[in-house]
């Protein structure tokens, strides 16, 4: 349910952004979304429609770019991707690994006029 | 509000006033709504008052080419690269930085509903109240139940209803801070809504994220909500005073946590008996050290932390 949070957040960057560069209308909006990060695509969607009702962003399209989760052993330093933080590494079968992609949600770009 | 699940903004509040909204600037926005060439009925949409007419300047060089050519569309790529959750963690930030130059040892005590939270927390006050100057936050989506709990030992506590809300944020906490007179060297408790997804997100500048399970829940809850347990940086299992008459396997439980987060220290207690509080008492105690001791090198302030 924290989607809706992370809806007026894009909401609020893509505000400020308005202000500064001087748009008044956005048509796409360009999210990155880690495949570990805490959230839910179709939800996000759904609020994002719902925040953006009336704004600067009203009907935007949300394109969502996929981040693939990635990840270093600490054990053998193999670097791999992962779906899911509990997965071992798929050659010496340790648990201790550390995320280096994939864990964050961030905008990358506006498609306004 | 959010006509499916009821969620909505604006029903935040600090010990039963209402939160200033930060969701809304004081600039105003000049904006149009989109026109859909597919919707006669949004064809017709007149473009509200505030649109910006003042500049009667053509420029044709601000398309996504840089030029113009007749009949392409006049949309250009703005570049953000921003975090989502950079407001968030711009708050975060301050928080953390308070607590530094006020040498506050912060706690977001994070958990499901039920697992003993304010429990564990009573009875940690009643074990350290005269050791260190506490105080509370509370957070949850409606009553002021816990705060009264806490203030029941003695020890100031600030409640924030979220409302619909499933989590606190930086920008609640920071609010919070400005109506509570925190003495230098506190130790400071914030008690999160009772939900294992959506506080694992929401950085509030605290030092360690503390997650809460009880020997009542699945083991499996490592794996089944691992973000939180990824963001915690300590897992108390609390309700173990109850093991012998559970089928609760502690071991697997602290397997499935490791998995997540390799390394992560468990300390098993009942807060109810009291067993086990005594390694938990001493890591927070450590910590206010810490934190308190930091505070004196104005240099040191951001790194010593944690």
């Amino acid at each position: 349910m924290h989607e809706l949070s992370l809806a007026e957040s894009i909401l609020q960057l893509i505000e400020e952004a308005a202000v500064e560069q001087q748009f008044t209308q956005v048509k796409t909006v360009w999210l990155e979304v880690g495949q570990l990060a805490c959230v839910e695509q179709e939800s996000l969607r759904f609020f994002f429609a719902v925040v953006t009702e009336d704004s600067i962003a009203r009907q935007a399209k949300l394109e969502i770019i996929d981040i693939a989760g990635q990840a270093k052993c600490g054990q053998c330093h193999r670097v791999m991707m992962i779906a899911t933080y509990h997965q071992a590494c798929p050659q010496c079968g340790s648990y201790a690994l550390h995320v280096t992609q994939g864990d964050g949600m961030r905008i990358k770009e506006l498609e306004v006029e | 509000m959010c006509t499916t699940c009821g969620c909505g903004v604006g029903q935040t509040r600090i010990n039963g006033q209402s939160m200033p909204s930060r969701h809304r600037s004081n600039t105003r926005l000049h904006y149009r709504p989109s026109q859909s060439a597919h919707d006669p009925a949004h064809e017709q949409v007149s473009a509200p008052v505030t649109a910006d007419h003042a500049t009667d300047t053509l420029h044709f060089g601000t398309g996504i080419a840089g030029t113009h050519a007749p009949g392409m569309s006049q949309s250009r790529i703005v570049k953000i690269e921003r975090d989502i959750l950079a407001k968030n963690n711009q708050y975060a930030a301050e928080n953390r930085r308070y607590f530094a130059q006020h040498g506050i040892f912060a706690l977001n005590l994070v958990s499901s509903p039920g697992s003993g939270k304010t429990t564990v927390l009573v009875k940690t006050i009643e074990m350290l109240r005269d050791r260190f100057p506490i105080a509370v936050i509370e957070g949850d989506q409606q009553t002021d139940h816990d705060a009264a709990r806490i203030r029941a030992t003695g020890v100031p506590a600030l409640q924030i209803n979220t409302g619909k809300g499933c989590h606190l944020d930086a920008h609640m906490i920071g609010q919070a801070l400005q109506q509570m007179s925190i003495l230098d060297n506190s130790l400071l408790f914030i008690e999160n809504v009772g939900n294992l997804v959506c506080p694992s997100g929401f950085d509030l500048g605290e030092a360690h994220k503390v997650v809460i399970l009880s020997a009542t829940e699945g083991e499996d809850k490592p794996l089944k909500y691992p973000d939180m347990f990824h963001a915690a940086d300590l897992m108390l299992l609390n309700k173990c005073d109850l093991l012998p008459h559970l089928t609760f396997d502690v071991d697997l439980a602290i397997d499935y946590a490791h998995r997540i987060h390799p390394g992560l220290p468990v300390l098993q207690i009942s807060a109810t008996l009291g067993s086990g509080m005594q390694a938990w008492i001493d890591w927070i105690s450590a910590g206010c050290h810490r934190a308190a001791a930091a505070s004196q090198l104005p240099q040191h302030i951001d790194s010593t932390l944690g």
